[in-house]
């Protein structure tokens, strides 16, 4: 055993790599060899910390340090100075433009109001190394499951942590492993969703980089508890990191004998087969994905029958999502009053946010449920950049709806969230600021349900696209008042009739800011005007005379050459030829150029 | 895999290599390391700590480094501070000094008086 002063754990997640993290584990390696402190330190690759928007990230122990958006340029610092001399570069550290600077990762905002289950390990530990999730409890679940534990003990286990479905439908977790432990057959299966498709979320990805093996386990538990010797990862290949790292994991797990024949020298066998997915929004939906690992084009079908009697291959299969797979160890180790003391009464536990959009501290965050919208937004995502007004949060992706301003002190768990017309989703958080439109929002999401419709069902194929092309209208301006009537009506038929999940909850964007921000729909319809100056058909860029003191900037600056006029004097805009750029109203230093 | 057994074993040597992650340990030995330390020998005295703790599997320490504490004079400085923050000042020290602050200080929990900054300033 080799015991090393300090460990440098690099961030080997999709968000760190895409900014360049791969480079500076060789950067460090040399830096350290020329420092001649090579057997001191330790370099780890582990996955995601979180705090992307930062990235790249490097912790170091023992003292804990993040270092932020570090480049190559950095290393031989952070090596001269930290690991020779002990002394914290503090330039680096995250929030060092605040007066006081917190040295340890864990005092920053960003983290302290957060509690890790899922992502407990993703950062802290090693993703390719089994040794090291083993020294982290790993496994150990799976050991007390098969030798000490019955099936039946396994699932009153679950159904008593009252553990919900992370994926977005919120379905709680033991009763669908009770199901498919009652349906009689030879072949039982146990799949994994991890075909992450909501626009901005990416918490799946994160646990299978940083933690693959906890998904493992968990499939093995729950195959033990319905009686399953099969399962299937289902993950897109658009996650080359999390299917490199998943691999790995299975091939370490089989020759450690923890996957494959008699595992614990106990009669249980249970195998893991990856399948890829190539990326289709519609595989995310249960019954499409368990056709698609079938090896058929991934199209829903009608449930009844559900799949924990019906599934792969006609067979009995339960399928859950990656990050309710995560929690499943934990709770058998800690048991499931641990779990529950966590969140609120209705949602036990924690879940994990992507945090995008208009806020600071973009990146992953996990909280107990029940946290307000107001501490994501402020405490943990540190606010709104430019100090601007915080308009509405969109959670729940295409399927989801908006929080508005006025119910920003709403505790974020599955009932409240359904209650105010939006819904948990897989976890996207999408924060908004003045300057965004909802309508344009409502279309974004609904061109993303339309493109990705599978074309099965008639509702979804064609009243999505009918939706679409009437926000279309509305945000040209020629939109009409009875067109808002329309919307309703195509959305209640869309959400009575589509096939599957995805169609049925495809109005919710449009409904939801219907519900809060109608008045910004009226304003489009009725007085052709954008509020928040985003669609462009609806605005006109105007020089104020009074105002303009003819420098001409505006006019060379234009891309379209509109601008006119005779120096000293009041330029005009030709509205014919203005394509509504707003390079004019961003030159102009007098402020004469508005925009209505 | 055939036992819990198999598996708490390796969980007990991992978790010895990656303890170093966690904040909780008992005792944080400083060992100065700024160019008036390292003169005087901090490397090999850190060295010593690390191999000593390797030896005797100890991971209830992690071994640190700081600047210079302006007491240039008396380097190496180590300082071993435990969890309340109480800290002892080893001044002078050399490798074969680290080994003894391991055995009496950190196993024992017995303090080098005679290595610490009050028995050698005078």
């Amino acid at each position: 055993m080799q015991i090393y002063r300090a460990h440098v754990l690099i961030c080997g997640g999709t968000g760190c790599t895409s900014s360049g993290s791969i480079g500076l584990m060789d950067e460090f390696e040399k830096c350290i060899k020329e420092a001649n402190i090579e057997n001191e330190i330790k370099i780890v690759k582990t996955g995601c910390f979180g705090l992307c928007a930062e990235g790249p990230i490097v912790v170091i122990y023992p003292e804990g340090c993040m270092y932020c958006r570090v480049t190559k340029e950095d290393i031989k610092e952070i090596v001269e100075e930290h690991l020779v001399k002990g002394r914290i570069v503090k330039r680096l550290l995250e929030g060092a433009d605040a007066p006081e600077v917190d040295t340890s990762a864990e005092q920053t905002d960003f983290f302290k109001k957060q509690y890790r289950i899922a992502l407990r390990n993703c950062g802290k530990i090693n993703p390719e190394s089994i040794e090291e999730y083993i020294a982290e409890e790993g496994y150990m679940a799976l050991g007390k499951v098969l030798t000490e534990m019955t099936p039946e003990q396994v699932i009153q286990t679950i159904l008593d942590s009252e553990l919900r479905g992370r994926g977005g439908a919120g379905f709680p977790t033991g009763r669908k492993w009770e199901f498919a432990r009652r349906s009689v057959s030879d072949q039982k299966f146990v799949c994994c969703n991890a075909d992450e498709g909501d626009p901005g979320a990416f918490m799946d990805r994160s646990i299978l980089e940083g933690d693959p093996h906890v998904v493992l386990e968990a499939m093995a538990i729950a195959g033990y508890a319905i009686g399953a010797d099969k399962g299937y990862i289902y993950v897109r290949a658009e996650y080359p990191i999390a299917v490199q790292r998943l691999k790995t994991a299975i091939k370490q797990a089989k020759e450690y004998g923890l996957l494959g024949d008699n595992i614990f020298g106990t009669d249980f066998s249970f195998d893991i087969e990856l399948v890829l997915g190539a990326g289709a929004f519609v595989c995310g939906e249960e019954t499409a994905l368990m056709t698609s690992i079938e090896g058929m084009r991934g199209e829903p079908r009608p449930r009844p029958p559900f799949p924990a009697v019906k599934g792969l291959w006609q067979q009995p299969t339960i399928l859950n999502n990656v990050e309710t797979y995560a929690n499943i160890p934990v709770i058998i180790n800690n048991g499931p009053e641990w779990f529950k003391q966590i969140g609120t009464e209705k949602s036990r536990g924690t879940k994990v946010f992507a945090v995008g959009g208009k806020i600071k501290n973009t990146g992953l965050v996990e909280i107990p449920m029940g946290t307000t919208l107001r501490e994501v937004v402020y405490e943990i995502g540190g606010g709104i950049p430019g100090d601007k007004k915080f308009k509405a949060a969109q959670t729940g992706g295409p399927s989801g709806g908006c929080i508005p301003a006025s119910l920003i002190d709403t505790p974020i768990d599955y009932d409240s969230l359904i209650k105010i017309g939006s819904m948990m989703g897989s976890g996207g958080l999408i924060v908004m600021d003045e300057d965004t439109c909802m309508v344009d929002i409502a279309k974004f999401f609904l061109e993303f349900t339309v493109e990705e419709s599978c074309g099965k069902c008639p509702p979804c194929r064609i009243g999505t696209k009918r939706m679409y092309d009437i926000l279309e209208k509305i945000t040209n301006g020629n939109g009409e008042l009875s067109d808002i009537d329309d919307l309703y009506e195509l959305a209640e038929g869309i959400q009575s009739s589509a096939l599957c999940g995805l169609g049925q909850t495809s109005p919710n964007p449009i409904l939801s800011t219907l519900q809060y921000f109608k008045d910004e729909y009226i304003a489009h319809v009725v007085e052709k005007r954008c509020p928040a100056g985003v669609c462009k058909s609806l605005l006109r860029y105007r020089i104020i005379a009074d105002k303009c003191r003819g420098c001409s900037l505006c006019a060379r600056h234009c891309p379209t050459n509109c601008i006119s006029g005779e120096i000293k004097k009041p330029y005009v805009i030709d509205e014919s030829k203005c394509i509504k750029c707003g390079v004019c109203m961003e030159k102009c230093k007098f402020d004469a150029v508005v925009r209505e | 895999m055939k036992s819990l057994e198999e598996l708490k074993a390796i969980r007990e040597k991992t978790k010895a290599e990656i303890s170093l992650r966690d904040d909780k340990h008992d005792f944080r030995i400083v060992v100065g390391m700024a160019t008036c330390g390292i003169a005087a020998g901090a490397r090999p005295v850190m060295h010593a700590f690390v191999e000593e703790l390797n030896k005797r599997k100890l991971t209830n320490a992690a071994v640190t480094m700081t600047g210079c504490m302006g007491m240039c004079r008396l380097e190496p400085i180590v300082e071993v501070i435990d969890q309340e923050g109480n800290k002892v000042t080893y001044v002078k020290m050399t490798p074969e000094k680290a080994v003894k602050v391991v055995t009496d200080h950190i196993v024992n929990g017995k303090i080098v008086t005679e290595y610490t900054v009050g028995a050698v300033t005078d």
